[in-house]
């Protein structure tokens, strides 16, 4: 069988929840990241799907999905740099170690 | 500019004192130190100079004819639409060059004077300078060209007055004056403000030339809708000038606002002897004067209350200077007494030709009285300086130790009782005469208050040079004061005898004709008869001493009693602002302020706190729960979207 444009939106929504759903409840700032990285392929697959089906003749979704590996990519770096950064600082990677800009 | 050559020097004469404030307020004391007088005072020669040189051009040029009314160097300043805008400019015409000479001069020998009364002083320097500012604000005032900069300059008088009488600021008792006086004069000052703004709104415009044409023609557009806005029964324009004559009122110390001048003796007597002889005080009389025939033509009413409250503050200045024992308090009393004399001058007067005697009368008094009054107070402070007292029953019988003073002062008390030929004689005479013949209430008036004048002025001339055969409580190591302050004596006794000769009907005049000035012997004999009496009747009493003045103010009784304490006019005030405005206006007002106005800023403040402090703890520093509020959010926006856009 052929998958068809709801299989694939099915799956990116479930991707995106995983993700969510991650991003909430873990606490180490390294599977914070991995859980974005989730939402952010869920929105490469929802641009490839709608791409792929709704105007087959054209590039724009795969073109977008280029720039968003690339910009996730730029990110993942430079959260990784303030991960480190916070390591050295505060000898843990929790969320909840690093909570002090507050009111 | 090519005609009027001697115009373009105007410019130097309120210059070069300002200059002299400038740099003596910002270096004086520094570098100039004790040459500071002499700075100053060199300044103000050279614009004494230009003054005099101007004021002789400009009648030399017109001798013979019309004297025209000349806005020369104008400029705007503030434009508001194309026929109302601020300029600033300088009016020539025959009573600003006659003011900028009074003016002048008599700053002048205020300076010289200063040069030996203020030796020493601490803050010579900034006296000099406060000098500078206000002969500068004084000289500006007398040239200005529109009611706004009249206005601008009026102020910057006030401000000076209160710089000067306040000079001794360590003085409790000199504090409390300045303060008074400025107080009073900027509360008729709000007048003044207001009758601007009416008589430049139903005029059209500021600009005195314009504002007189357009306000005197008969049946134009301002007049008609000037008279067409009525309120309390009076149309607009009578109002405007009304409340313009309260700002001159103030200034020029007229009843009931007369309170803050007796006070003003507290600063430096030359101070006084500038205030109350030619600057100040006769700002009033020129503003009426400037603005004279708007006052004569459009609302005679309003000339006619401004004859009788200047007789009533004659009068009533008089009788209270009979009482007094403070020679500066006399002189002040005297001082407003002859204002009176100068306002109801004009307020007999009429626009034009023989009617116009009593505009030319006043002028003429304005310029012979600045010059007898600084007299008067130069000598009056040589006397103070001499015997470290105001007060009368601390000098008597100085004739031999103080020859120079005594002989001026006696020219100057000449002068004031109206004895000829001195100069008080001749400007007295035209007043009379004016009143004489136009309202006769106020020529009896009058003439009862040359008597009192000759009287009270003879009073404070006995006591202090006659009287005891002794001057016994005093050594007298000490001359009676240098070259500095003897100069200005002279010259200005010179002055008080000789200023009456002057044709002065030739060269200012209500419209700018010439006047013939003419006297009447017979009409000269009650007003000098009635003078020579006021000075026998001062020499019965205080030549020798003697229990006569004791047994005088005893029969008087009550009415000594309250003249002595100035008919309690000051206590009413104080009664008024204490007990009656302070309890009915003044408590309401500030607790309405204190509960309503600041209940309501205090009430937003209060409620930011509380609302920031319930929500402030949103702002936890957990990065998980921002982005549940970011989910919730952009979960909400398309719940939104979704059943708003289908």
């Amino acid at each position: 069988m052929q998958p068809g444009l709801y299989h694939i939106l099915f799956i990116s929504a479930a991707l995106f929840f995983i993700g969510v759903y991650g991003f909430f409840t873990r606490r180490n700032l390294i599977t914070l990241l991995m859980s974005i990285e989730l939402i952010l392929n869920s929105v490469n697959l929802n641009f490839i799907a709608f791409n792929k089906y709704l105007w087959p003749g054209r590039m724009d979704g795969l073109f977008f999905t280029l720039f968003i590996i690339a910009i996730a990519a730029a990110e993942a770096a430079v959260a990784i740099a303030i991960i480190i950064n916070l390591y050295r600082s505060h000898q843990s990677i929790d969320v909840n170690d690093a909570e002090e800009l507050k009111y | 500019m090519d005609i009027y050559g001697y115009i373009k020097y105007l410019l130097f004469i309120p210059l070069l004192p300002l200059a002299a404030f400038v740099l003596l307020g910002l270096f004086g004391k520094k570098y100039a130190g004790k040459y500071a007088g002499i700075f100053g005072t060199v300044l103000m020669l050279a614009a004494t100079g230009f003054a005099i040189y101007t004021a002789y051009s400009y009648f030399t040029t017109y001798s013979g004819g019309s004297y025209p009314r000349i806005n020369a160097l104008s400029y705007t300043w503030l434009k508001f639409s194309d026929t109302l805008s601020i300029d600033m400019g300088f009016m020539v015409d025959p009573i600003s060059m006659m003011m900028i000479v009074v003016v002048t001069l008599v700053s002048l020998m205020v300076h010289i004077y200063s040069l030996g009364y203020m030796k020493g002083e601490e803050r010579f320097a900034t006296y000099y300078a406060y000098l500078g500012l206000f002969t500068f604000s004084m000289l500006g005032l007398v040239l200005s060209s529109n009611l706004f900069q009249i206005y601008i300059f009026w102020e910057l008088v006030g401000v000076s007055s209160f710089l000067l009488i306040g000079y001794y600021y360590n003085k409790p008792s000199a504090v409390a004056a300045c303060k008074k006086a400025f107080i009073v004069t900027r509360f008729a000052d709000l007048g003044f403000l207001i009758g601007i703004l009416i008589l430049s709104y139903t005029g059209g415009t500021l600009d005195f030339n314009t504002l007189i044409v357009n306000l005197t023609t008969d049946g134009s557009a301002s007049i008609s809708s000037g008279v067409a806005h009525t309120f309390l029964g009076a149309s607009a324009l009578t109002w405007g000038a009304a409340l313009v004559f309260i700002g001159g009122a103030g200034k020029s110390a007229m009843f009931p606002l007369h309170i803050w001048l007796p006070d003003a003796m507290e600063g430096p007597t030359p101070v006084s002897a500038l205030i109350h002889a030619a600057t100040m005080v006769v700002a009033g009389v020129y503003l009426v004067a400037r603005m004279f025939p708007i006052f004569a033509i459009t609302v005679p009413a309003v000339l006619e209350m401004i004859g009788w409250v200047g007789a009533i503050s004659a009068i009533f200045a008089a009788v209270i200077a009979c009482t007094q024992t403070d020679i500066k308090r006399v002189l002040a009393y005297s001082t407003m007494s002859q204002i009176g004399f100068m306002l109801f001058a004009l307020g007999v007067s009429g626009y034009g030709g023989e009617a116009g005697l009593g505009y030319t009368a006043s002028m003429f008094h304005l310029f012979t009285h600045a010059l007898f009054k600084a007299l008067l107070f130069l000598g009056a402070g040589a006397v103070i300086h001499y015997v470290h007292s105001n007060e009368m029953k601390d000098m008597g019988g100085l004739r031999k130790f103080m020859p120079i003073t005594h002989i001026t002062f006696l020219v100057a008390c000449l002068a004031i009782a109206g004895v000829p030929p001195f100069a008080g004689f001749f400007s007295k005479e035209e007043i009379l005469l004016a009143a004489h013949h136009h309202n006769p209430a106020i020529y009896w008036i009058a003439i009862i208050t040359s008597g009192l004048t000759a009287f009270y002025m003879f009073r404070l001339y006995f006591s202090i040079f006659w009287s005891k055969p002794h001057h016994s409580h005093h050594t007298h190591s000490h001359r009676e004061g240098g070259f500095a302050m003897m100069l200005p004596l002279i010259l200005l006794a010179f002055g008080a005898a000789a200023a009456g000769f002057i044709p002065f009907g030739k060269f200012v005049s209500s419209n700018g004709q010439p006047l013939a000035s003419h006297f009447d012997l017979q009409f000269s004999i009650l007003p000098v008869g009635i003078g020579l009496a006021g000075i026998a009747l001062a020499a019965l009493f205080y030549f020798r001493q003697n229990s006569r003045p004791d047994k005088a103010s005893a029969a008087f009784g009550t009415l000594y009693k309250s003249a002595y304490h100035k008919f309690y006019i000051d206590e009413l005030y104080l009664f008024i602002t204490k007990k009656v405005l302070f309890n009915l206006v003044g408590k309401p007002a500030a607790w309405f302020d204190r509960n309503i106005v600041d209940g309501m800023i205090n009430l937003t403040g209060n409620a930011t706190q509380k609302v920031s402090a319930g929500i402030r703890k949103m702002q936890s520093g957990k990065v998980q729960q921002y982005a549940m509020y970011f989910l919730g959010g952009v979960i909400l926006l398309a719940i939104i979207f979704i059943y708003t856009r289908k």
